[in-house]
């Protein structure tokens, strides 16, 4: 199971960089080109807030998982 | 121990009622969006105006762990208690305020402006408000035990929402339409001040938590907080646990259950607006005691599981729960009862030109009363304005009004996420708690807290709108249930890592 907790943590970090590219360019920078004002807004979120908090977020958390931090004797 | 129940009793007492009253300010700005919008956003386009005000609610939630941020340290360098009065005269002025600025039309930008940043104000008060209370009330109680007293600081939000959504069916009740919307709107954020000032008086008398009070009195308080929360390895992995493994999961099932079944009730299934809120009402109330049973317990079995399970539950139920509330409204299932169609013309004659409106209305076999609005605009001499590509200016609207067992059919599935929101929530202010250490409990939790709820569950309408319109947009027979696929994807990848790297020994060291 310990094995398992970080052989998952590169799932983690995987999953940190596809949310990243889906947020900047999937849902981030579209918006910001539209030209309507709520979705400058939106994309402005997406951009500053979410992205960093859930792939630089997740992303950490899979280092960690990967370096063995979340293993029972270190918990 | 008598008295210890009855002092405990008191602490949750005031800790609750200043949170619901927090809660019943945030929720009210969300409930009257439609009217706010009209009130304080250029007129011109009503749909900018209304989205500009999503935007407002959304940057009310984005900055609340920022809120978390500032007052959770607060909390940590010079106590509970004194932080979250802070907390709650600063979010109780705000809503006054809210309720006391001149519209759009006569002070013009200025309005927004202010709106925008009294709502700023009101996310960043809750977001300290919500650690301090859990922390206060956590601990107070004793081992074993915190599941079920902090699960009264958990029936709040939920509490809160369904109290907004009662003194706006009341002030709508005994007003006029006309009344309502020229002054009336403005009542439910005016009467906060009187409820904020109750709960101060309440609050002012309480002692500060004796944990708090012992770690100060032995000089073990912290003197950097966020430093010691983020800057350090051993706790911000704990932080990013919590918040990838419980708070963001239960973040997006909450407002899924709260949130987006109201929006989807009223935009996709076209419920009369007023009902929509009474079947979310009755739902909530029912609901509500399920916070304190799955507090309980989880004191019993375990934080981990209970919430886990609401999670799963969610993941593998919401498609068919949706699917099955479109379908009470799917007129293309029901028989239209030939002699119960009306039609009514009317002309309103006004400064820049005629409406002509056409109402059709009729009922069908299982009581589903349909009113269908379609309103065109002429010029003065009566004919079509044209829109810039050449059609005609026209606004549709359709109502539909339910009876009998598809009105309690639909309460059911709402019901349902409630439970779902009860399980995921009951638990999670004790489990969060009980992972940091005293010293700097209060900024540790209140930051996962309010980025999985305020974060991911705040974005939760915006990006599920998002997805619901590009499934529109590329016909997709399901298009209605596209939304659905952030909360699904969010509580699944919750659910592994909580059930995978969450461990007992993480949650029993008795900090």
């Amino acid at each position: 199971m310990e094995n398992f907790k970080k052989i998952l943590g590169i799932l983690w970090i995987f999953l940190a960089l596809i949310t990243a590219y889906f947020c900047v360019f999937e849902f981030g920078l579209p918006k910001l080109s539209t030209g309507h004002q709520e979705d400058t807004v939106f994309g402005i979120i997406i951009l500053f807030i979410l992205t960093p908090i859930i792939s630089i977020g997740l992303g950490i958390f899979g280092y960690y998982a990967l370096s063995g931090e979340y293993n029972e004797n270190k918990m | 121990m008598q008295h210890e129940k009855k002092t405990l009793w008191k602490v949750i007492g005031a800790s609750s009622l200043g949170t619901l009253i927090e809660w019943y300010d945030f929720f009210i700005f969300g409930s009257l969006s439609i009217v706010l919008s009209t009130k304080f956003f250029p007129a011109d386009n009503p749909t900018a105006a209304f989205l500009s005000t999503l935007a407002t609610f959304a940057a009310g939630f984005v900055v609340r762990p920022f809120g978390a941020l500032f007052f959770g340290r607060l909390g940590d360098l010079i106590g509970r208690k004194y932080t979250f009065m802070v907390t709650l005269m600063l979010m109780g002025g705000a809503t006054f305020l809210i309720g006391c600025i001149p519209s759009y039309e006569t002070i013009g930008f200025l309005a927004p402006f202010l709106v925008l940043i009294l709502r700023l104000l009101q996310g960043l008060a809750l977001g300290g408000e919500y650690g301090g209370a859990a922390t206060y009330v956590a601990e107070h109680s004793p081992q074993g035990q915190r599941g079920y007293w902090t699960s009264w600081i958990q029936t709040t939000a939920t509490f809160g929402l369904f109290i907004s959504l009662v003194v706006i069916l009341l002030t709508r009740l005994f007003l006029t339409e006309q009344q309502f919307d020229s002054w009336g709107w403005r009542l439910p954020f005016l009467i906060s001040i009187v409820m904020v000032y109750v709960s101060y008086l309440i609050r002012k008398n309480m002692d500060e938590s004796p944990e708090f009070k012992q770690a100060k009195a032995e000089g073990k308080t912290s003197k950097s907080p966020l430093r010691e929360s983020f800057g350090n390895r051993y706790n911000l992995k704990f932080v990013l646990l919590a918040l990838f493994g419980a708070a963001m999961g239960q973040g997006v099932v909450w407002y899924t259950g709260q949130f987006y079944s109201m929006s989807f009730m009223k935009t996709v299934m076209f419920l009369d607006s007023d009902q929509a809120d009474m079947i979310l009402g009755i739902a909530l109330l029912f609901g509500t005691p399920f916070f304190v049973i799955c507090g309980k317990l989880s004191d019993k079995v375990g934080r981990k599981w209970v919430m886990l399970s609401g999670m799963l539950l969610a993941v593998l139920t919401y498609r068919p729960i949706y699917e099955a509330m479109y379908q009470i409204t799917n007129l293309a299932n029901k028989t239209e009862i030939a002699e119960t169609v009306q039609v009514e013309e009317q002309r309103i004659t006004k400064e820049k030109g005629i409406d002509n409106i056409h109402i059709h209305s009729s009922t069908y076999t299982d009581g589903t009363a349909v009113r269908h609005i379609v309103t065109s605009h002429l010029n003065t001499k009566g004919q079509p304005i044209l829109k810039g590509n050449g059609e005609a200016q026209r606004i549709s609207k359709t109502t539909v009004h339910l009876h009998g067992a598809n009105y309690w059919a639909l309460v059911g599935l709402i019901f349902i996420q409630i439970l779902y929101i009860t399980m995921v929530y009951g638990p999670i202010a004790a489990f969060l708690v009980e992972i940091f250490p005293v010293k700097i409990r209060y900024t540790s939790m209140s930051l996962p807290y309010h980025v999985g709820n305020g974060i991911f569950g705040g974005l939760l309408p915006a990006v599920s709108t998002y997805l619901a319109s590009n499934a529109k947009t590329n016909n997709a027979a399901d298009f209605y249930l596209a939304g659905l696929w952030y909360p699904i994807i969010i509580s699944a990848v919750c659910f592994i890592i909580g059930s995978l790297y969450i461990t007992k020994s993480m949650t029993s060291k008795n900090l």
